[in-house]
């Protein structure tokens, strides 16, 4: 099977590094906070809990990314630069720190108590909700090369995509839940998720409201 | 990856105790030729601690290593200075300690405004060495410097009636940002209660120092409660009232989410948290990024002198 060496081959090669400068810029840059937070960690200057620094850390940037990735097409339609050849990189670094935050916590935390982690699965809605929103990340990093979207086709390859929808507010609620009491930040980053979910659903409705390009003949026939 | 897990604990990573009881004698010398606040500042404590001399005790945990002292006054929750552990350390310095007056009222027969120096004296000083399990799932070992509640509360002389004791911190936006702004995580006063029984309990003590010097004010000073079978955010810290009652006193913790925090807060891996296992904690200070996570005992390893407490208490549905 040709069709499937190849894209397997452009996933490891997306996965590693992309070809273009400023997306190999956009992913050393985005890998600093993780490389300097784990050396640190690894000399001590992580505070007391230093482990809960870590996985936080990467945590957040995980969803700072999904973020940001979120932000790319408000942006354009927003009368804003067009950033939309990045967000590959920038999704695929989101589902770099997730699965940090992810090992953080299995390897670190948890010690690879598999019992433990798989009862805080079932039992702790916060840890549930978390492991959705990396699992949802998954396909989407799998498939976050041209390849594949030839592959699955540009409609099919979308639809999966919007899966990032889910795996941003999931990833938001998780960090709500775990917190004691509300402090502001979580707080902050659900907002962002919030609007910018809602800002597509403005956009879809204004689809619907003013017929586009492709309707408009029907519409002057009519 | 690599990863390397330490055997044992860096010793680095511990204060010896030697080292830390010599440091004392130390200040203790120092402060008595006058020196006390300029030694206290360059032996790296806060700038206004002063040693303390304080009598061991029996009662003290001393089978375990201590967690070092930048630890204990660097993580602190005091949500009263902001959310982060981080807070406490940066903002509590703004608090004013000197003087510090605590109202004594409800059923006690010599209820009045007290100076905290009239309520504690410091020949009465002792040194406890405590575990403390925070609720958040970490803990530590602290050695705090106070005096069983039960010697207070006896010379205030609690009517018959009284079957609890309610604690109260301060209230002073202007020093506490945690209480000015838009996000203000608590209703104020932070408040907390015992059964009169607890309070009485040999093993409760109003704290005013740690490590043999008085109390940073992120860990509450200039006096906090400390019950070292329960949950850490019952030691109420920055005590202004102390009122003994009839019925069970209001607690934040329960006021802000009663299905999470129940009045008792007692100490046990058999109970989790709604949202989290309580079974096991990570020792802070210990071996540092590769932790590894320590089983969580039952009162907090206490349970030999306070489970009779609850004797026939069911310890689920009295959280």
């Amino acid at each position: 099977m040709a069709a499937t060496r190849t894209s397997t081959a452009a996933t490891w090669r997306s996965l590693a590094l992309g070809s273009d400068p400023v997306r190999r810029a956009i992913y050393m840059l985005g890998m600093l906070p993780a490389v300097s937070t784990f050396y640190f960690g690894l000399t001590d200057q992580l505070g007391a809990d230093p482990q809960k620094t870590l996985e936080r850390t990467l945590g957040v940037w995980a969803l700072r990314f999904l973020i940001v990735c979120l932000a790319i097409t408000p942006l354009r339609r927003l009368g804003g630069p067009n950033l939309v050849r990045y967000r590959r990189s920038l999704g695929l670094l989101a589902f770099y720190y997730a699965a940090l935050h992810l090992t953080v916590y299995t390897v670190l935390d948890q010690g690879l108590d598999l019992a433990a982690i798989w009862g805080d699965i079932l039992k702790r809605p916060y840890i549930t909700v978390g492991m959705l929103a990396f699992l949802v990340l998954v396909p989407l990093a799998i498939t976050s090369n041209a390849a594949m979207i030839r592959r699955l086709g540009g409609t099919a390859w979308q639809r999966l995509h919007r899966l990032i929808y889910l795996a941003a507010a999931a990833a938001a609620l998780h960090f709500v839940m775990l917190v004691k009491s509300w402090p502001a930040e979580p707080l902050i980053y659900a907002a962002l998720v919030a609007a910018l979910l809602l800002l597509r659903f403005i956009f879809k409705l204004q689809r619907h409201a003013r017929p586009n390009r492709r309707a408009r003949p029907e519409a002057a026939r009519a | 990856m690599l990863i390397r897990r330490p055997s044992d604990i860096q010793p680095s990573e511990i204060t010896p105790r030697h080292q830390y009881l010599q440091r004392r004698q130390f200040m203790a010398g120092a402060a008595a030729l006058g020196l006390g606040t300029a030694f206290a500042t360059a032996g790296g404590g806060a700038a206004n601690a002063a040693a303390l001399q304080a009598g061991k005790s029996a009662l003290s945990t001393i089978d375990e290593p201590l967690t070092p002292r930048k630890d204990i006054t660097s993580y602190n929750n005091y949500y009263e200075f902001g959310t982060d552990k981080d807070d406490p350390v940066r903002n509590a310095h703004t608090l004013t300690i000197k003087p510090w007056k605590i109202k004594i009222d409800g059923l006690v027969g010599k209820p009045a405004d007290y100076d905290l120096d009239d309520l504690i004296k410091p020949p009465g000083l002792e040194e406890r060495i405590y575990r403390m399990r925070c609720v958040e799932g970490w803990s530590m070992v602290i050695p705090w410097v106070g005096v069983p509640l039960a010697g207070v509360l006896q010379r205030l002389e609690p009517q018959a009636g009284a079957k609890y004791v309610a604690f109260e911190t301060v209230v002073r936006p202007a020093e506490m940002p945690g209480q000015r702004g838009l996000f203000q995580p608590l209703p104020w006063p932070y408040v907390e209660g015992l059964r009169l029984d607890e309070a009485m309990h040999p093993l409760t003590i109003l704290a005013v120092g740690l490590y043999g010097e008085t109390l940073p004010n992120q860990n509450g000073a200039p006096v906090r409660l400390v019950v070292p079978w329960k949950y850490g955010f019952k030691g109420i810290k920055s005590i202004v009232r102390i009122s003994l009652t009839d019925k069970q006193p209001p607690t934040t913790w329960n006021i802000a989410n009663p299905r999470e925090y129940g009045f008792y807060s007692n100490v046990n891996p058999g109970v989790d948290h709604p949202r989290w296992s309580q079974a096991t904690e990570r020792r802070i200070g210990e071996s540092g990024l590769f932790a590894k996570r320590r089983p969580t005992l039952l009162f907090n390893g206490y349970a030999e002198q306070v489970a009779s407490l609850y004797d026939g208490m069911d310890l689920k549905a009295n959280y």
